[in-house]
């Protein structure tokens, strides 16, 4: 090329965010006469500093690739839904079509309209939609996902892990990382697990299966999948028996030292005993318990001046009434909870259980990091430094996706709590907002029925945390009021939804018949399922009348997909780098330790064909069908497009509190809270596309009873209320519904529930087999079938890459060496693998750095024929395979009824419970996957693929 | 004489492949050309990386180590894939030792792939050139760039930061240091080929400190106190 | 490796050639001894005719391995360093050599004998560049030896020794006896050193391992990823794709048909069989060192194989 070719070139660099999965890290995007060139990562970005991985660095072959959707499609006149016929339309009336059928439903039974995202990274936009809208049928993919390891831990320590908090590698001195699979925290965690190694630090992973994080493990320690509680228990156990816990920690930090009532024939037993005479501090929470101060040996309200709490022992209040003090119970429990116990359900030695519950009490207890800030608890008192103890931990959906996760993430966080390492250096840290209130009241959810009314917004958000029976969404018989049957007696802590069961909930019409589904960016036709092959027949089912029993299908994504196939309406979104997006302060921000960080998208290439932002979609709908928050009070249109509705929104008039902490105030010199800035888009864009607010030092640890930094969360309103958040090593809320199950309080469980609310919602936490394992013949399914996402393949996005297609064409089973051989099956071979509910056929792997009762493979590889527009002799088609197939979302629950296969408790779809066997498929039968579906063609307005070569070169336009 | 190389810390690689795509994207719109996909949305896609990461298992369940190995080409000192060459395409840069190929005189026929034996080297079967790692020599020598950005791409995406860039030949340099302090080798030392790029195995964590004294037992307060024969700390 | 095609041709073509010049100096050099009767110019003059035709042949051959034919001029660059570079100044120039050679038989010259001295050293100069072309190469221990050079030597000599003994067969010369009778004997000499290669080639323990080349020192490593899992040039470029039956019975058909047999049809043309021995012998060792000549390529283990033994 001559030099003055090079010159003509127009090559600009443009900052943004990624979106090639969930970690939102900052990037820089290359563009060369328009085409992108190289993204890079920002070295300016907080949360990635500079560095990108495997997918970051293929966002290129993304943008161009050929399974991009151009142009609003509506299923042909006479077509069958899934034949993939379809015709392509104008937006103009794809918004006819939809407003009209929209318009008559909100304004006859608003229920009627499910709105249900997926990889979505706008859940206070799609919720403030579908509350806006009036249904309270809206949930993300988070039920599926890690919703166990939100709620258990934010239910228990007022924050979780991720985006909500992590572990302080750059203090700690031991690191332990349990049930965490290749992705969860991506970059951050990367970067962070690197610099704790360098420094000396030691790293044990718990994890069934050796790969990624794991492999750089000091030391690996194989558990049988599920098990996890038991283990947690046992070194909680361990810790307790030995005295390696932080009594003063747990004493002025936790509730182990509230009293609980131990009268049996009371109904205030099982609840903690508060001083209802004293003065309160806030109304939606007590904090009047009461003590058993050791030294005056009587009641005392807690944290009363010069008073000690007994932690154990049996006591006797002024009235007579019997109390233990919470810790006292949590003994009482553990005391059977034994390693040797432990030993004979996870497949780890109990001297192996005894050393690890041993190096962490150590560590914890003779590594102490002191830093010299001053800081006030909640009770006023002045310290001088902080304090922490350097053991950490990290886990994920290892833990959660176990219908008993949420006790087992409740045994973490009391672990984690005993070692005294909650929001303090070197252990666990909270990113803002959290910690928040426990239990976690800051959001509610309608409570009854009448909350949904024509016309007219939700009486709640959608999606709430309750804080007992009150505040769950039954009606007068105690059914559910949601599609997903979130927040019922079947699961009441659903906080995420439960987007798993709304198909099947809504082709059975249990509880009822809906008329529109709304799904954006999940494949819910593929990997973003249980039972695939069976609701992939749900979508498509009609009923007697002819009439599809999931009425209407509109799909919202990037990409034609498994899921596009069965859309009525298709609606075709942006890449990441062609929209305007917020990481808000309201949804999932970036925050960092040390304070809040919120970030943004903009757009750096133009949409291609007629493809626009999801969120312009709503702005336009929620204008057009004129909800109070997107309409002026003359019935005009409130915000012109997504950015404008963006920079004006506030959650209420004049709040000051709106999607961005940054740049707000007429001037952009306002944080957190401030007037809404005209500006504010040109000031992310100029500065990184992110806000980071770091906090004085002050406010940076035990922020939990930190009181100026709770005033100022206060203030900025990142907290409701300034008061202490209290780790709640005795769950009072779980007990609530206990109570109700005995017949107490004014909202009791229907009759055949009453069992299963009083089996699960132990108040301490307890080890139970998942309820699928429960529910199978261990001798004829006798291994455990996981998944993993591979770092450099996000679920099912990325099988259009032609670069990580590469890396991850097809799967294997991974099967322990000594499994397989003992079965017969060598290396390689093909072999059908068998759960109560399905088989496929599939490859298998030998491996060693796999428990042998487990098997596992790579998530979401297979694909069916013809989608994400790839030829259907692909790798990925024939080679590859869903264990999705395998995986039941509903179990029997008796008397003909079947329940969701989730946590009883927070209905986490328990899609790590499945139970399989393995044999060699025969040597006549196709070598190829099983099961295998009609392949999908190209859909009108897709780029021709090229089938044969490509060389991409930035600049030239051939790709544009 | 400078020795421009990388070090690879095995010891905390987590095997993500961040620097094959980042290596990729860089060089496909580079002066290497571009690098083809073929295949690239059918059976069996294959195309041209200068960079991979590969997975072993070592040892016996449950004793078992799953180390990612990135590779690309090795700089070697000595190369073997030099002095085969009949065009003189093939050439170790004087001024900082880099093992490159001259595209315009390449007449594609392989010999120098023959003579490499670490598998490094891939022929582009359309544009029928040999290519390889180049260590980003369009971004290293490129003054434009701000000082902190002249790395390959590789070392500025890796996430854990496994991959050290510097002069192995200047004793103060980060990989020299890292070479010496973590006992950095080289790959098929049976060959003499010295590569430049070295490797640095896994590594032990510190001992912890000894336990402090005078620590109390919360039991002392809430009782019972283990038993001596329980008793491990 | 995976044997290409072209480069098989190309070595078995022009060691047939090489050695069908080799004979017709040797007679010549013995005729001018006077230990045999000088043939008929006719001799010379087709044989090489035949000669070049076959090293045009196996240049051409050549071309088709490489990805731009149009630079291969280039590739004289390096002849200090590259015995490629060296096979490629080398060749044309015994080609032209041949050519003179029998250029200066056609038109009854004088220097023929001085000639023919030249292309005899061109030839074995050509013999020694081509056989350190793999010779050379260290680690694909299977090549590194001297039985690479006398093998190609051998071999290619025994054809071009067989061909000769054809020519003069067919064309009714004298020394069509003389001639099978050095290709017996340097088919017998070849099949004792390269029976000899295999031997060694079956003893050879691989200096690399897989410990060696990732750096870790244990019994038990295991691949389970290469990276990629359509393949790449490391996996199509060094790979054969056969199983090891195939290679075993590859091996057994070159031992007959470049030795065994055409050894017994050349005694039995000795013996008196007429031309119909020998010209099924000049054949079947062709196709036999074919067959040699794959195996040479199939049965080299490059150590890069090492990093590409599984997917997953």
């Amino acid at each position: 090329m001559s030099a003055s070719a090079q010159t003509a070139d127009q090559t600009e660099t443009r900052n943004t965010t990624c979106y090639m999965c969930a970690c939102r890290c900052g990037i820089r995007v290359h563009l060369k006469n328009g085409e992108v060139r190289y993204i890079e990562g920002n070295p300016e970005h907080p949360l990635n500093q500079g560095v990108i991985c495997a997918k970051g660095a293929s966002g290129i072959m993304k943008q161009y690739s050929p399974a991009r959707l151009t142009q609003p499609l509506r299923r042909k006149a006479g077509a069958e839904r899934g034949a993939n016929e379809f015709e392509p339309i104008s937006w103009d009336e794809a918004f006819r079509v939809m407003e009209e059928r929209l318009r008559k439903i909100r304004s006859t039974d608003p229920k009627k309209f499910a709105l249900f995202t997926g990889r979505d990274q706008m859940q206070a936009l799609t919720g403030l939609f579908a509350r806006q809208f009036g249904t309270p049928n809206y949930a993300a993919h988070g039920g599926f996902c890690s919703v166990n390891m939100a709620a258990g831990m934010i239910y228990s320590i007022g924050g979780s892990f991720w985006e909500f908090g992590g572990p302080d590698l750059d203090r700690a001195k031991l690191f332990v990382m349990i049930g965490t699979a290749e992705d969860h925290h991506s970059n951050p965690l990367k970067i962070a697990l690197s610099k704790f190694k360098r420094n000396g630090g030691k790293f044990i992973s718990i994890n069934p299966v050796r790969t990624g994080y794991s492999a750089v493990a000091d030391e690996w320690i194989p558990i049988r999948p599920g098990t996890d509680g038991a283990l947690l228990l046992a070194l909680n156990h361990e810790l307790l028996t030995q005295g390696l816990y932080d009594r003063e920690f747990l004493a002025q930090y936790s509730n182990a030292g509230y009293l609980v009532n131990m009268d049996e024939s009371s109904d205030q037993f099982g609840m903690i005993v508060c001083d209802e005479q004293a003065e309160e501090k806030n109304p939606h929470r007590k904090h009047q318990q009461l003590w058993w101060d050791r030294h005056a040996n009587h009641a005392v309200i807690n944290h009363t001046a010069g008073s000690d709490p007994a932690l154990t022992g049996s006591y006797k209040l002024a009235d007579g009434t019997p109390v233990k003090p919470a810790f006292e119970l949590l003994r009482e429990r553990l005391m059977e909870y034994t390693p040797e116990w432990a030993a004979s359900i996870t497949g780890i030695d109990a001297a192996t259980i005894r050393r690890l519950a041993h190096e962490m009490g150590v560590t914890a207890r003779d590594q102490k990091i002191e830093l010299p800030i001053a800081w006030t608890d909640s009770w006023g008192r002045k310290h001088d430094k902080v304090t922490g103890n350097p053991v950490a931990f990290h886990a994920m959906r290892g833990l959660a996706a176990h219908s008993n996760g949420f006790q087992t993430i409740r045994a973490l966080s009391i672990l984690m709590s005993l070692l005294g390492t909650i929001d303090r250096p070197g252990g666990f840290r909270h990113k803002a907002p959290f910690p928040r209130s426990t239990p976690p009241v800051y959001a509610r959810n309608p409570n009854d029925p009448s909350a949904i009314k024509p016309d007219t917004p939700l009486g709640g958000a959608p999606l709430g945390f309750p804080g007992g029976p009150e505040d769950l969404f039954v009606d007068e018989n105690g059914g559910p009021v949601r599609l997903d049957k979130a927040f019922s007696w079947e699961h009441p802590l659903a906080v995420h939804g439960m987007m798993h069961n709304a198909i099947t909930n809504a082709w059975r019409g249990d509880p009822y018949r809906i008329d529109t589904l709304l799904i954006f960016m999940a494949n819910m036709a593929w990997n973003s399922t249980m039972n695939t092959v069976e609701v992939r027949k749900m979508l498509n089912d009609k009923d007697a009348s002819g009439e599809y029993k999931i009425p209407f299908l509109i799909v919202c994504d990037a990409f034609q997909s498994e899921m596009t196939a069965f859309a009525d309406l298709i609606l075709p979104d942006t890449t990441y780098l062609e929209r305007h997006d917020v990481m808000s302060m309201l949804d999932r921000p970036i925050s960092e330790f040390d304070g809040p960080v919120d970030s943004v998208r903009v757009p750096v290439v133009p949409p291609k064909g007629e493809c626009k932002p999801f969120q312009e979609v709503l702005v336009e709908l929620a204008g057009r069908l004129k909800f109070p928050a997107f309409t002026k009070p003359d019935g005009s249109r409130k915000f012109k497009d997504y950015p404008d509705f963006i920079v004006n929104f506030e959650t209420e008039p004049g709040s000051g509190q709106g999607f961005l902490i940054g740049w707000r105030g007429k001037d952009g010199d306002k944080a957190l809270v401030g007037e809404p800035n005209p500006k504010q888009w040109e000031m992310y864009a100029n500065n990184n596309c992110v806000y980071h607010h770091v906090m004085p030092e002050s406010y940076q640890y035990m922020r939990n009873w930190n009181q100026e930094y709770s005033d100022w969360a206060h203030q900025m309103k990142l907290r409701r209320f300034p008061d202490p958040v209290i780790i709640q090593i005795y769950a009072e809320v779980l007990q609530k519904f206990r109570r109700a199950a005995k017949g107490h309080g004014k909202r009791v469980p229907p009759a055949h529930l009453r069992e299963r609310i009083t089996t699960y919602f132990d108040p301490l936490p307890f080890y139970y087999a998942p309820l699928e394992v429960q529910a199978t013949d261990a001798a004829q399914y006798p291994l455990a079938a996981i998944t993993q996402r591979p770092m450099a393949m996000y679920h099912s996005w990325d099988s259009q890459n032609a670069w990580l297609r590469q890396i991850h064409a097809h799967n294997y089973l991974f099967v322990n060496e000594k499994t397989a051989m003992a079965e017969g099956i060598a290396d390689g071979d093909w072999i059908w693998v068998e759960s109560a509910h399905g088989r496929v056929r599939c490859m298998c792997r030998h491996s060693n750095a796999v428990e042998p009762g487990t098997v596992w493979t790579w998530n979401a590889i297979g694909k069916a024929q013809g989608a994400w527009s790839l030829a259907p002799e692909a790798n990925e088609a024939r080679r590859g395979f869903l264990l999705n197939h395998l995986i039941t979302e509903e179990l029997p629950a008796g008397e003909g009824r079947t329940i969701s296969n989730s946590d009883p408790i927070t209905g986490q779809a328990g899609w790590y419970d499945v139970r399989v066997r393995i044999r060699k498929a025969g040597a006549d039968e196709a070598k190829e996957t099983f099961p295998q579906f009609a392949p999908l063609t190209t859909l009108p307005g897709m780029n021709p693929v090229r089938r044969l070569w490509q060389g991409f070169v930035a600049g030239k336009g051939e790709f544009k | 004489m400078t020795q421009l190389a990388l070090v690879i810390d095995l010891n905390v690689c987590v095997g993500c492949h961040a620097c094959v795509t980042s290596c990729k994207e860089w060089n496909t719109s580079g002066e290497a050309g571009f690098l083809a996909d073929d295949n690239p949305y059918g059976r069996d896609p294959t195309g041209t990386f200068f960079n991979r990461v590969q997975t072993f298992e070592v040892g016996e369940f449950p004793d078992t180590q799953t180390v990612h190995f990135p590779k690309s080409c090795l700089h070697c000192e000595d190369p073997p894939c030099v002095p085969v060459c009949p065009t003189g395409a093939s050439y170790k840069r004087p001024e900082d030792g880099i093992v490159l190929v001259d595209y315009d005189k390449c007449i594609g026929c392989k010999y120098c792939a023959w003579a490499c034996p670490y598998g490094v080297r891939e022929l582009d079967e359309h544009q029928k050139v040999m290519k390889k790692c180049t260590l980003c020599v369009d971004r290293i020598t490129d003054t434009k760039l701000p000082e902190a950005e002249r790395k390959p791409a590789c070392v500025l995406a890796c996430p854990t930061n496994a991959r050290l860039y510097g002069d192995i030949h200047d004793e103060e340099s980060i990989v020299s240091k890292a070479i010496r302090e973590a006992a950095g080798y080289q790959l098929m030392p049976e060959w003499g080929t010295q590569p430049a790029n070295h490797y640095l195995p896994r590594r032990a964590p510190a001992k912890p400190a000894a336990a402090a004294s005078g620590t109390t037992n919360p039991l002392d307060i809430d009782g019972p106190m283990p038993q001596a024969a329980e008793a491990r700390s | 490796m995976n044997p290409a095609f072209s480069v098989v041709l190309l070595t078995t073509l022009i060691g047939a050639g090489q050695g069908l010049f080799l004979a017709m100096f040797g007679i010549e050099a013995a005729a001018a001894a006077s230990w045999i009767d000088a043939p008929a110019a006719g001799f010379y003059v087709c044989g090489s005719a035949l000669s070049v035709l076959l090293l045009g042949g196996g240049l051409l051959a050549s071309f088709f391995h490489l990805g731009h034919p149009e630079r291969a001029w280039r590739a004289i660059a390096m002849w200090r360093a590259s015995w490629l570079s060296r096979e490629v100044i080398v060749l044309p120039a015994f080609i032209a050599a041949v050519a003179a050679y029998g250029l200066l038989h056609w038109l009854d010259c004088d220097a023929t004998l001085l000639t023919g001295i030249a292309g005899a050293l061109l030839c074995l100069l050509l013999f020694w560049c081509t056989g350190m072309i793999y010779a050379c190469i260290k680690f694909l221990q299977e090549w590194a030896s001297p039985l690479t050079l006398v093998n190609f030597t051998l071999l290619g000599s025994a054809s071009g020794l067989m061909l000769a003994a054809a020519l003069s067969e067919l064309r009714g010369d004298a020394h069509a006896a003389v001639l099978a009778g050095w290709a017996l004997g340097l088919t017998i000499a070849g099949f004792f050193t390269r029976g000899a290669a295999l031997l060694r080639n079956d003893r050879l323990k691989p200096k690399s391992t897989l410990q060696s080349a990732i750096g870790i020192n244990h019994p038990k490593v295991v691949q389970k990823a290469q990276g990629f899992m359509g393949g790449s040039f490391s996996t199509r470029e060094f790979f054969h794709g056969r199983g090891p039956g195939t290679l075993r019975r590859v091996k057994w058909l070159f031992i007959a048909a470049a030795f065994v047999v055409p050894a017994l049809l050349a005694a039995s043309y000795l013996d008196g069989g007429g031309s119909g021995p020998l010209l099924a012998a000049l054949l079947i060792q062709f196709g036999g060192l074919v067959a040699e000549r794959w195996f040479f390529f199939a049965q080299a283990n490059h150590p890069q194989n090492l990093y590409y033994q599984a997917v997953s």
